[in-house]
């Protein structure tokens, strides 16, 4: 899902995005979630870009705001992230069901703690709360893929699928 | 439409997708081409049947077979069994039986269905589906018999109540939001299920999508809303993809847009994608979400319905509410409020959790008592441990004790017993859970879940969960039980938002049902469960021991010594409670006592 963040216009990738979800205030989300999607994070100069092609009759925000927003929600991140984003599902429902050996397999294996990245920007791991999907805990998704019924010794192989 | 011999519906809930639905899906289509089935045989993609677990899962009717477990590979062998010969495999068969199901499987004792009547039954990306379940009738009973007043009335007659959880009278809001003599006006469905543990909307959502989109246009009929938003949360991703299938199956078919149905109501509505905030399932939070900022609450009134969206009067239910409109609609007021108590009508869904023998989602009637939900509906306690409380109403919801257990359930009787309805977790704990452990628990979610607009809120529930934690790290001392009631009573009145106003209802209800546990920890220094680690203590008994090394060779921190066939001992001072020992013990000879001793190691 994620493609490497330096080749990528990014004022092309906010023009798109503005685009797909309209010239609108309450557009911001989506599109920052775009450019989250696009990039793994959202970097300062789109931001910019955000603040300098939103500037309509209507519609004005400051980089400030628009900052204020990614900062506010979980999913978005100012933060460059690895190639992959392995979200680990930390609530009770999860946790009681062996969760808490299954995320220190996952720290153990990666050298990371909640919210880190290792040097070769290949893992971001952080935790989510609830997917509800409570029955198939714990559960672990990789970018978009779902892994439920986890146990500690299943984290090596389920990692070496990703490149 | 074409006319099949066999239906097979195969589950696409995350979970059976994770195990390989999709691949399972193909190979049976495959499988139907090769052997020239593919035109008497059709292969529909539905939510859960009821096998997840073991998933993938799929029902063959009209037979009404369900199988699963079964991997591509397998797909030739049962086309040819079971779609060719007609025998049924046995080996992928799942047998009907009651205890199926982790999440929804066969009705359970004392279960009525009516939100989840559809889930797993209709594929729910397929409208026609929907038509067949007496889908869209009650539009167009409301549309062509009925008048915006009519229809509050017949909802306001059924007793609908808010199913998010405040239990605000449906009727009542729509009443309100229609009187405001200001255009346009909204609807909202709130689909912001963040409790950990509930997921109640997403069943709904993901299995049954059309009911909500009905009830939330026939609300915009009674309403006199034009637009309107459901607010789903972006971890929901299947949710939203299926609800933006099912508004464009909707559009299509003329029961959104302009002229609905050939008559001048128009209504039309969008799906809105959350990014990640707890807080947004309070309306003004999701309100303000909804418009691109940050979603942060502000002070009631105005309410939504006064100033909503775009500053507009704005209808915001929750999806099990719209869910049940139609159905009132069709079967009239009476029949619905006919099942209940005498002020909450109907039926609620519930996730319940913990240490039961059936957790899952289930549907029941209000006025059935906890004892019975508990014991009849999810089996009762696993492992023949003893109940110990259970916990209502999500994250912000409160303990419940053996002596609440025959109450009725309903709003008021659940608010009067100091915990409340909520969106409909239900977390059963035994005597292995501590208390103060739980009460911390659920105070850490919500003040990492503060959005900290308010100051009671932002420090008060760090300050509470500090308090806690230094009550199980066996530091508490005399007045501090004090202190968290004053806290938390301060906490409570002047937050700004149900999040503040609640959170302290976990510490406020274990404080007044186990303040003896509060009191152990404290003065006693002992954890009566032995769950806080710093207050308990692992001891070999000798009597026991065979000297198997396993747990010398298991413990992190190598606190375990003794020769083979020898007693081994445990070092107090190394020792981190992490509690291996007793996991790995083939003979049960790690004892865990909490006795009031401390002599305490920094963990």
């Amino acid at each position: 899902m994620t493609a490497p963040t330096i080749e990528r216009d990014v004022s092309l990738l906010v023009q798109e995005a503005i685009e797909k979800h309209g010239a609108h205030r309450d557009a911001l989300i989506p599109i920052l979630s775009e450019v989250n999607h696009a990039l793994g994070y959202i970097p300062a100069e789109a931001f910019q870009e955000v603040h300098k092609q939103l500037q309509t009759e209507d519609v004005s925000v400051s980089k400030g705001q628009l900052f204020g927003l990614a900062s506010f929600y979980d999913m978005l991140s100012t933060k460059p992230r690895g190639r992959h984003v392995i979200k680990f599902c930390e609530n009770a429902p999860c946790h009681v069901v062996g969760g808490k050996a299954v995320w220190d397999a996952l720290c153990d294996s990666l050298n990371l703690k909640n919210g880190e990245t290792t040097p070769d920007k290949k893992w971001t791991l952080v935790t989510t709360s609830c997917l509800g999907l409570c029955s198939v805990g714990p559960v672990v998704l990789i970018d978009d893929d779902l892994y439920g019924n986890v146990v500690p010794g299943q984290i090596d192989k389920i990692l070496a699928r990703y490149e | 439409m074409a006319f099949y011999r066999s239906h097979v519906l195969v589950c696409v809930d995350p979970e059976c997708l994770a195990k390989g639905a999709h691949e399972v899906v193909d190979a049976l289509q495959d499988e139907f081409i090769a052997q020239g089935l593919i035109d008497e045989i059709q292969v529909l993609e539905t939510s859960r049947i009821g096998g997840c677990a073991v998933g993938p899962e799929m029902m063959v009717y009209p037979e009404g077979v369900h199988y699963i477990g079964m991997t591509p590979d397998d797909i030739p062998y049962l086309v040819e069994e079971h779609f060719l010969k007609g025998r049924v495999v046995e080996r992928f068969r799942e047998v009907v039986k009651p205890i199926v199901d982790e999440e929804l499987g066969p009705l359970r004792p004392k279960e009525v269905r009516i939100v989840l009547r559809n889930c797993g039954q209709i594929d729910p990306n397929n409208i026609e589906d929907y038509l067949a379940a007496d889908g869209y009738q009650a539009l167009g009973k409301v549309l062509f018999e009925m008048t915006p007043e009519g229809v509050i009335d017949e909802v306001l007659n059924s007793g609908l109540r808010g199913r998010g959880g405040a239990g605000f009278p449906a009727a009542k809001k729509w009443a309100i939001t229609r009187e405001v003599p200001d255009n346009p006006k909204y609807m909202i469905c709130n689909a912001d299920e963040g409790d950990p543990g509930a997921f109640m909307n997403r069943r709904v959502l993901e299995g049954d999508p059309h009911c909500v989109i009905e009830g939330m246009i026939i609300g915009a009929y009674a309403v006199g809303a034009s637009y309107g938003y459901i607010y789903c949360r972006a971890e929901y991703p299947v949710a939203v993809e299926t609800l933006n299938i099912a508004i464009k199956q909707a559009r299509e078919f003329g029961f959104l847009g302009n002229n609905i149905l050939g008559t001048d109501f128009s209504f039309d509505l969008e799906v809105r994608v959350g990014a990640g905030a707890f807080v947004c399932g309070e309306e003004t939070a999701l309100i303000a979400s909804i418009m691109g900022n940050r979603g942060e609450p502000h002070p009631r009134p105005p309410f939504p319905s006064v100033k909503g969206v775009w500053d507009k009067p704005s209808n915001n239910n929750n999806v099990e509410t719209y869910s049940v409109v139609p159905q009132i609609i069709l079967n009239g007021a009476t029949w619905y409020s006919s099942m209940g108590t005498e002020k909450s009508k109907g039926t609620k869904t519930f996730a319940v959790g913990g240490n039961v023998v059936k957790p899952g989602l289930i549907e029941v009637p209000m006025g059935i008592t906890l004892r019975e939900i508990i014991f009849d509906v999810a089996g009762g306690i696993k492992d023949g441990k003893k109940f110990k409380a259970v916990q209502t109403g999500g994250p912000m919801g409160g303990c419940l004790t053996e002596q609440h257990l025959d109450l009725q359930l309903d709003y008021e009787a659940l608010s009067k017993a100091g915990s409340m309805m909520g969106s409909g977790g239900l977390v059963v704990m035994d005597e292995t859970s501590c208390m103060v452990d739980i009460a911390r628990y659920f105070m850490d979610f919500t003040q990492a879940e503060s959005c900290g607009k308010c100051t009671p809120c932002r420090v008060g529930t760090r300050r509470i969960l500090e308090l806690l934690q230094k009550i199980c790290d066996g530091k508490g001392e005399e007045g501090d039980i004090e202190a968290l009631e004053d806290l938390c009573f301060e906490v409570s009145r002047n937050s700004l938002c149900g999040l503040g106003q609640g959170a302290p209802v976990p510490v406020v209800s274990t404080l007044k049902n186990f303040r003896h546990e509060y009191e152990a920890h404290i003065f006693e220094k002992r954890c009566p469960a032995k769950v806080c680690k710093p207050l308990i203590r692992l001891n070999v008994e000798e009597s026991v021991c065979t000297g198997c090394t396993v747990c010398a060779r298991n413990c992190p921190v190598e606190a375990i010594s003794g020769e083979r066939r020898q007693v081994h001992h445990i070092d107090e001072k190394t020792c981190i409670r992490c509690g291996i020992c007793v996991q790995v013990c083939n003979f049960n000879a790690i004892v865990v006592s909490s006795e009031g001793v401390i002599q305490l190691t920094e963990v």
